[in-house]
């Protein structure tokens, strides 16, 4: 069914502990080349250390790193074909911008007019020309982030490191630097992995995302594989709104699974994974997948609404279950009904997941 | 309304009130007995100051006062040659220490945080004997028959022991040991300081580790080490101990020649002379070097 791709980085079992502390643990990931991946998780998760790891700043404990046929763990950090931009950018201070994207190009046969040449290129890429000779710390946050992006490219490295790249930067210019980031590896066709706190960020840039907790790769697969099938609560709650609802499986039919909830039951779509008669599970449902209607004596889901709250393009409903749990359902701006209304609750079953509980 | 923030108020006074009564003060002090002559008297210099004669008196203090120790100095090139020497050796000491003391703050700085305190403590141990001390036991290690000649003659590389006290190379050998830790220590709280990420993000583009050291980590310690060098070559033009225990009688330096003057020849006034040369020949470049390197910081603005 999948196209067996080329990987570009593999990563296989790799662990890194620090003393007793189990920073990495076990990870595997494959890379294809041009693939835009994000690590993404809460601060401590790992990923920070992950991206160390290869970029050659850390030895790993056990496990390996192979970009193409190279053993890349063999190799000292300022020996192999990747780079990184670090978070918070890292330029050098007593040198000119110009100096900082121009600090990897030496030892690589430029000559000085094809040097200055390439930097002049890079900086027209992140839009600073005219900028050569300024000082890093006279530059707004945002140029500064565009010198460490033109300098982590300047070799061209087949795979790009980026720890947390947008960071640094106000709510407003993360949004528009995110499309920049992801058109300028589109055009280059470099690997960039990237590692963010921020689901929306990663959902946004992505082509897959990686989620980490702990140390683990929990669960890896493109936005969407993440958002309708998470593996886990953790990974349903990292990515937008979710209501998690447990529940007991009560029977199993045609391609779905039914499941009794305190509220009643309904049917849940089956994934890859087969659940057993009578096993506890939690069901995560995304508001904007749950549909409301004027309740009708055939509905078998029933329930009262709670609040309203108007959010300009959508409402968002809190919807109180015949056993009390409260689920919120996001629905158009169009649609009226107000608190203490009896509706019919409709869950699509191909727009819930089940859990583990 | 109360008056203790009154009190708060004068406290940024106190340090130029301290320095106005033990730096100024004295200066000024020595510059007039430098303008001063010779007696054989009570204080050893003529005109003495009488506050009760009145502005008659004064008039006449002033008029006494004149520029014929410095004539003497311009004139005798004793003083020259004492000034040239006292310069090159600290300047040769000082390149030394710096040659010395780099790697040392260096490995300091990229020492395991937990060591890092032991190895400070350790730089600053030796201010826990006396300067004097540790200076004649120079002299026990490099005299003829001293610890460094047998030890040379004992593995064979040397046949004869070794004249090295009372040249120049003792001198530098003692300057260099007494002022390293001056060196070291600013230079390595500049170092320890540094963003370590820095060297990574120099790695990271492919820097190996000795273009990472030039390229990074020395240019990113720069003010410690001109702070460092400072701290010691300043000092090192005036150094007396240093020279006249290990130098020879050749060894000229400003130090020592102030020495003779003041306590041999009890020429106060020539004495006071040669100590305003020395503060303007050690003052005078480093404020030029200052100068030039704020107007520098501000031209990269």
């Amino acid at each position: 069914m999948t196209v067996p791709t080329p990987t570009l980085l593999r990563i296989a079992g790799l662990t890194k502990r620090f003393g007793a502390f189990t920073a990495v643990d076990d990870v595997s990931l494959d890379l294809a080349p041009g693939e835009f991946v994000c690590l993404l998780g809460p601060s401590g998760c790992g990923k920070s250390t992950l991206l160390r790891l290869v970029a050659g700043f850390e030895a790993p404990t056990s496990g390996t790193i192979h970009l193409g046929a190279d053993d890349l763990a063999a190799l000292p950090a300022h020996r192999r074909p990747v780079n990184m931009m670090f978070q918070s950018y890292v330029l050098f201070p007593h040198l000119s911008v110009g100096r900082n994207v121009g600090y990897g190009l030496k030892g690589l046969g430029f000559g000085r007019g094809a040097i200055a040449e390439r930097i002049a290129t890079l900086l027209r890429l992140v839009r600073l020309e005219g900028f050569e000779a300024r000082l890093p710390e006279t530059l707004s946050g945002g140029q500064r982030q565009r010198v460490a992006l033109a300098r982590a490219l300047a070799r061209e490295p087949r795979v790009l490191l980026l720890d947390e790249p947008l960071g640094a930067l106000d709510r407003a210019l993360r949004e528009e630097t995110q499309g920049e980031l992801r058109a300028l590896q589109r055009r280059l066709g470099t690997s960039f992995v990237v590692v963010t706190h921020d689901a929306g960020e990663a959902m946004t840039m992505a082509d897959r995302i990686g989620v980490m907790r702990g140390g683990r790769l929990v669960q890896i697969g493109t936005p969407a594989d993440l958002y309708e099938r998470p593996a886990d609560r953790f990974v349903a709650a990292l990515l937008g709104d979710v209501n998690l609802v447990d529940g007991r499986i009560a029977g199993r039919g045609e391609g779905a699974h039914r499941v009794e909830a305190g509220f009643g039951p309904f049917d849940v779509a089956t994934s890859d994974r087969a659940w057993a008669e009578g096993e506890a599970v939690v069901v995560a449902l995304r508001p904007e997948r749950i549909d409301l209607a004027q309740a009708d004596p055939a509905t078998r889901l029933s329930g009262t609404v709670a609040d309203r709250t108007y959010l300009g393009d959508r409402i968002r409903y809190g919807v109180r279950l015949s056993d009390g749990t409260l689920i919120r359902v996001m629905r158009p701006a169009a649609s009226a009904f107000v608190p203490g209304d009896t509706v019919a609750v409709d869950i699509d079953p191909r727009a819930a997941a089940i859990l583990p509980p | 309304m109360t008056p203790r923030p009154r009190l708060l108020r004068l406290l940024p006074v106190l340090p130029f009130l301290w320095l106005g009564a033990f730096f100024l003060l004295p200066v000024l002090i020595t510059l007039k007995i430098s303008l001063s002559e010779p007696a054989t008297a009570q204080p050893p210099y003529l005109p003495v100051l009488d506050w009760s004669t009145g502005p008659q008196g004064w008039a006449h203090f002033l008029e006494a006062l004149d520029f014929a120790n410095y004539e003497t100095l311009a004139n005798d090139s004793l003083y020259r040659d004492a000034a040239l020497s006292s310069l090159s050796l600290a300047a040769v000491a000082t390149l030394i220490l710096a040659l010395v003391g780099t790697p040392i703050a260096h490995a300091m700085a990229r020492a395991p945080a937990k060591v890092q305190p032991v190895l400070v403590a350790l730089v600053i141990v030796p201010f826990w004997t006396s300067f004097l001390i540790r200076i004649y036991a120079w002299i026990a290690i490099l005299k003829p028959e001293g610890l460094l000649s047998a030890g040379l003659m004992r593995l064979g590389l040397v046949d004869r022991p070794l004249e090295i006290l009372g040249t120049q190379a003792a001198v530098l050998v003692g300057l260099t040991y007494a002022y390293l830790p001056f060196l070291v220590l600013p230079l390595y709280a500049v170092m320890a300081k540094a963003d370590p990420r820095l060297r990574e993000a120099a790695a990271d583009l492919g820097a190996s580790p000795t273009r990472v050291f030039w390229t990074v980590t020395l240019p990113l310690a720069r003010h410690g080490l001109v702070a460092g060098a400072l701290l010691c070559f300043i000092p090192m033009v005036g150094e007396f101990i240093v020279p006249d225990l290990l130098g020879g009688s050749d060894t000229l330096m400003l130090g020592r020649v102030l020495w003779s003057e003041f306590f041999s020849n009890r020429d106060w006034p020539l004495a006071s002379a040669v100590a305003i040369l020395l503060l303007v020949i050690v003052v005078g470049p480093i404020v030029v070097f200052r100068e030039a390197e704020t107007r520098r910081g501000e031209a990269a603005r």
